[in-house]
């Protein structure tokens, strides 16, 4: 067990960090926190891929020296991914980041907590 | 004729490049270009429904020329092709029954910026139920997740905007377990695109020691799926997310997003992990035990709020659950049983959504139960189109939900005793609380209000709100009356789908 580990180190650091990410999301009740959180949690997922793509030996998929086989070279598509995926995390990013400081502008607070708690009184009658 | 096979592209790149054209236009133009581009994505999907059934076979449409193991692939059967039109059809019938209160909610410099979102969710819908491709899938339900922000967060109360809030949150937790989902299984299998995908996890089946690890990254993909389609114990974000978001909004979040989540894991249960294999794992016992969960909580919880809007979201809540445990029965006609009823809801719901705005209006902006006494009689139209989708959602005869609970029930049937006594049971109760809150709602919007007149008839007849209302009508009565060529479609559909 301990063994299997230690050998996919890489994985088992992109899992943790994915548990850790995961739970401060969840759980952390300030807004800017829980958006760190997010991106610790793709971050995690990121670095899972990247290490499953990488194999050791192999060069990136550039074509240099006229070396054609396969072999020699290590998969773009997973590399791809990554950036696909850290698009989509930075403009997600962005968004959440937007509706915080609409939030903070309104309420004065990062609490989500207290937020929800003003927003009760304030409108009571919807 | 093959000239079709590219249409299902073209609703995608359309809808994008019809975002982007809403953005310079003013906002009454805006509406005016969405409704007549929603127009022509209707006669493109049935065109494609069209084309699918002729043919008799789904057809897969290459992009960028790379075959099979690389690149990326559209495909599209009846069922896709159906969902997309169907799809279509309640967007059109939202927007067109909702842009009053749009504008009314709405900042007029902002107008436009509405619909441009409204057209990019729409390409995010018709990639998800078109795409062969599972991290395309991913990408898009990413944009569906930020448009359905936007569109919420337009409406700026303060109240919207921690919905959006909490909304975003849940989402990013589904999306984040999805991502995880798609890398764990792209990480076993070498393959994004489905149909590799599935041989190599029938092989990968074959050897038990594989199996805790496929059922965890499927069990993974589907919780991410689950939250963000709102299945119990998750749905606790629906009342304030589409109680308080303009009509359109809520109309569309409700009976379009939630069911695109729904459709895009049903297509992975049948393309990428295979209904065999998915039956033989725990998860579809467990979605059942949630669903039905879902079904008795939701109500419960629907009977206890006072307020309408409030209500009608927590009935969402049940009827999700429904959907799952359709999922959950694990047969074709547990499928089928799904898919009839995310068609069968979409029509209601949306429906609910917007005539309850009506009502409020005509009982002082509030959509309290106490206020709203009476308002059936103070808007005609609203009323009579309120008590057709409350039936519905009961499930009296002729409507669409008494169809769906007998799918339900025939599905059950030809499936274990265990499961026959749960669904049945399930059904049961549900049914008899959906009846409870919806009939005492009915029975409100009709009885004079205490202590002081009826209050003023709202005498016009709006033929831009009861236009859209009669075509979701009428598609909830066929649904109702013919639920059996609907349900030959769905099976049909159901075929090319694997």
């Amino acid at each position: 067990m301990i063994e299997t580990l230690a050998v996919n180190y890489e994985e088992a650091a992109a899992i943790i960090l994915f548990g850790i990410g995961f739970t401060m999301l969840l759980f952390h009740q300030n807004l800017i926190k829980k958006l760190i959180g997010m991106n610790i949690m793709d971050s995690g997922v990121f670095l899972f891929l990247a290490s499953m793509g990488y194999i050791g030996g192999r060069k990136a998929p550039i074509i240099v020296d006229g070396v054609q086989e396969t072999s020699a070279y290590i998969n773009p598509v997973p590399a791809g991914l990554v950036l696909t995926g850290i698009v989509v995390s930075v403009s997600v990013t962005a968004v959440t980041l937007s509706l915080t400081v609409q939030l903070y502008r309104r309420y004065h607070t990062l609490n989500l907590d207290e937020i929800y708690d003003l927003s009760r009184h304030r409108l009571e009658d919807r | 004729m093959d000239f079709i096979t590219n249409f299902p592209l073209f609703t995608i790149v359309l809808s994008l490049f019809s975002g982007a054209l809403c953005f310079m236009l003013s906002g009454n133009a805006a509406k005016k270009y969405t409704l007549r581009f929603q127009g022509v994505m209707i006669v493109l999907c049935a065109a494609v429904l069209f084309y699918t059934i002729r043919t008799g076979t789904s057809f897969t449409y290459v992009m960028g020329e790379f075959p099979a193991p690389w690149g990326n692939e559209i495909r599209a059967g009846s069922l896709e092709a159906m969902t997309a039109l169907f799809f279509m059809v309640i967007m059109i019938c939202s927007v067109s029954g909702g842009y009053r209160f749009v504008d009314m909610d709405l900042d007029e410099s902002k107008v436009n910026l509405y619909y441009a979102l409204l057209n990019l969710m729409t390409a995010a819908l018709m990639s998800l139920i078109w795409t062969n491709d599972i991290f395309t899938g991913y990408v898009f339900l990413e944009i569906l997740t930020l448009t359905s922000c936007g569109i919420l967060i337009v409406r700026e109360i303060g109240r919207t905007t921690l919905a959006a809030m909490r909304y975003m949150i849940l989402n990013l937790v589904g999306s984040g377990l999805f991502l995880l989902g798609v890398v764990l299984l792209y990480d076993f299998t070498g393959h994004l695109l489905m149909v590799p995908m599935r041989k190599a996890i029938s092989l990968l089946w074959a050897a038990p020691a594989n199996r805790p690890t496929l059922i965890l990254s499927t069990g993974i993909l589907t919780i991410g799926l689950a939250i963000k389609s709102g299945l119990f114990p998750f749905h606790f974000w629906m009342p304030d997310t589409y109680g308080y978001a303009t009509p359109t909004s809520g109309s569309v979040l409700s009976s379009l997003v939630s069911k695109a989540y729904i459709f895009l894991l049903i297509k992975i249960y049948y393309r990428v992990i295979g209904p065999e294999i998915f039956a033989q794992m725990p998860i579809g016992r467990i979605l059942m035990v949630l669903g039905i969960c879902g079904m008795i909580f939701g109500s419960l919880q629907a009977m206890s709020t006072n307020n309408c809007n409030r209500m009608i979201a927590y009935s969402s809540a049940a009827q999700i659950g429904y959907i799952y445990m359709g999922i959950g029965i694990g047969s074709t006609a547990g499928y089928l049983a799904a898919v009839f009823h995310i068609f069968a809801h979409s029509v209601t719901k949306s429906m609910l959504f917007l005539t309850t705005p009506r009502l409020a209006e005509v009982s002082g902006d509030s959509l309290k139960f106490k206020e709203m006494t009476g308002s059936g009689m103070r808007d005609r139209d609203a009323g009579a189109f309120f008590l057709v989708g409350s039936f519905s959602m009961i499930g009296i005869p002729i409507f669409a939900g008494f169809s769906s609970k007998i799918f339900f029930g025939l599905a059950a049937v030809g499936s274990s005793n265990i499961k026959l006594i749960l669904v049945m049971l399930a059904l049961a109760v549900s049914s008899m609380l959906n009846a409870i809150y919806f009939i005492r709602t009915s029975i409100r919007i009709y009885s004079m209000p205490e202590g002081r007149d009826q209050g003023e008839v709202r005498a016009h007849h709006r033929i831009g709100y009861n236009l859209p209302m009669f075509v979701l009508t009428a598609i909830n009565l066929f649904l109702g009356l013919f639920s059996w060529v609907a349900a030959d479609l769905i099976e049909h559909g159901l075929m090319m789908f694997g």
